[in-house]
């Protein structure tokens, strides 16, 4: 079996004195989707900004492809552009329009054609069900609208890898089933997506692979069905407890 | 082939911070940064000379350079009025000093009456919208003018006759104005959620202002507030018109009894003695404020 995609090996973050991420070791395959799941504050962001060049690793590496992202001799701009990030709060920008959102950066950092870029942009749009909303703004659209914006956007200069950092976290309950439908599509066309996610449900049926995170370790892994339906970590235990409680 | 793709399985509990030894690949990478940074440390230098170099010749090579050593960089001239300007410039300090205090209670007093909104205070408001329109309008010099010649001039009972006392009036008229402008700005720049949190909680609009919102505005505008500051500190020289021994004075009359100008170049040197650490402390502050922003980012 051939390489994966994304390779992260022995990886240790700490902010001043205090370890975040510790020993972590994890594999993203080529067309897999592999979801973290844990407690806020168990380093499944941070995990996320490390790989996205956000914040420097304290050590070991992260390897995409053949490139290694933990080089500090490497262009960081240039390791950005093959990877494709959504947020949490959207972070669209509010004096853009839903079409120059998706188009600033094929145009500005791939150098593509405008015409081209919002052809593309168009498409993708259109596959996302926004088609009308091109011309309008942000702020004239709703949360769920606003992240299927910033998803087109992440996808729109051809991302090798996906990062989604809790994308449905701050949507209201009957948004999130439209922005979980297009990770699905994202899925079904082979797209590779690392996401921390507190959706359970999603990560059953999406989820190649499930992590589970606590104070900055994977503590559990597998495929949904096992970190799911029969957690063998106490902790993976006590915590799909407390969060399905209250579903 | 299978979907899953284990990576080395997880350790089932890991020692503490205490256990760690950096790998080989990290001590390498932190090599690497720190010989950057020496790198980067030793470029900003080299520049910084090379153009400090520059810039020295070409005004010492400059045709004119003999003269304009002799006019300003005069050192017999230095010594002789050093002191007497430094003297004067104590007077500065103090106008700054007492005009700081109540341009801040001044301004603040106006911010607040700007931003109420209850109807009875209304002409109170109309008032302080008009005297913020008038004395911002109005260049602080000319301000110093009419109150410094004026005021004296009505002849009425009471009146201070003392040039520095009307010079820091003046001065106070025209950065309060300024800084009610700022401290309204701040409060305007403190979240609408916060007033409503206040006013839930059963606060009166008095201690919401008293106890949220104005703690939250000050926090704010200390950079701005800083800033006009350093004007301030400067445009005390401007009282120099209405005649007290201030050091800008002091250095005029230096520099007529002996056509020179060095006494001015020795004022300047004061002035940015004063302002520069007051600047410095400026950017720390509004460095802190970024940063702590970032943190709540995160």
């Amino acid at each position: 079996m051939s390489e994966a995609l994304l390779r992260i090996r022995n990886l240790r973050k700490q902010y001043g004195g205090k370890t975040v991420l510790e020993s972590i070791d994890l594999d993203v395959a080529e067309h897999q989707v592999v979801c973290l799941i844990g407690g806020s504050g168990s380093g499944k962001s941070t995990l996320l900004r490390c790989v996205d060049l956000l914040d420097t690793v304290d050590d070991g590496t992260i390897h995409l492809g053949e490139t290694e992202l933990t080089d500090p001799r490497l262009n960081a701009d240039a390791a950005r552009r093959r990877i494709g990030v959504v947020f949490q709060s959207y972070n669209l920008f509010p004096h853009m329009s839903v079409l120059e959102n998706v188009t600033l950066a094929p145009r500005k950092a791939h150098g593509i054609p405008r015409r081209e870029a919002e052809q593309h942009a168009l498409e993708l749009l259109e596959r996302l069900g926004l088609a009308e909303k091109a011309r309008d703004y942000p702020d004239r659209l709703s949360g769920g609208q606003q992240q299927r914006v910033a998803i087109a956007r992440a996808l729109a200069t051809k991302p090798e890898l996906l990062l989604f950092d809790e994308i449905t976290a701050a949507l209201d309950p009957e948004l999130v089933g439209e922005v979980l439908d297009v990770v699905t599509d994202l899925k079904q066309r082979g797209l590779t997506i690392l996401m921390a996610t507190h959706e359970m449900g999603f990560a059953r049926h999406a989820a190649d692979q499930v992590c589970f995170l606590e104070g900055g370790v994977i503590r559990e892994r597998g495929t949904a069905e096992q970190v799911l339906s029969e957690p063998r970590h106490p902790s993976t235990q006590r915590f799909l407890a407390r969060v399905l409680e209250h579903k | 082939m299978s979907e899953f793709t284990a990576a080395v399985p997880t350790p089932a509990d890991t020692s503490g911070t205490a256990g760690y030894t950096p790998s080989a690949v990290q001590l390498e990478r932190e090599r690497y940064r720190a010989a950057r940074r020496r790198r980067e440390r030793l470029t900003a230098g080299v520049c910084a000379l090379v153009l400090l170099v520059v810039v020295v010749v070409a005004v010492v090579s400059s045709p004119g350079w003999a003269e304009v050593h002799a006019k300003f960089l005069n050192g017999t001239e230095f010594r002789r009025y050093f002191g007497q300007i430094l003297h004067g410039f104590w007077l500065n300090v103090q106008m700054f000093l007492v005009s700081e205090v109540l341009i801040l209670a001044l301004g603040l007093l106006v911010a607040l009456v700007r931003v109420t909104r209850s109807p009875g205070l209304a002409p109170i408001r109309w008032a302080a919208t008009a005297y913020v329109d008038v004395f911002r309008g109005v260049p602080t010099l000319l301000l110093i003018f009419l109150i410094g010649f004026g005021l004296p001039a009505l002849q009425l009972q009471g009146t201070p006759s003392s040039p520095v006392v009307l010079g820091c009036i003046a001065l106070v008229l025209s950065y309060g104005a300024y800084v009610g402008e700022v401290f309204r700005a701040g409060l305007n720049s403190v979240h609408p959620a916060q007033r409503n949190a206040a006013k839930a909680l059963g606060l009166s609009e008095h201690q919401t202002l008293r106890h949220v919102i104005l703690p939250q505005a000050v926090r704010n505008v200390v950079p701005p507030l800083l800033n006009d500051f350093i004007a301030l500190q400067k445009d005390t020289a401007l009282v120099a018109t209405l005649g007290p021994l201030e050091a800008l004075r002091v250095a005029q009359i230096g520099s007529y009894a002996d056509f020179n100008y060095t006494p001015y170049l020795a004022a300047a040197a004061l002035f940015i003695a004063v302002t520069v650490p007051i600047t410095r402390y400026a950017d720390w502050l509004q460095r802190k404020a970024i940063e702590r922003q970032w943190a709540e980012a995160r």
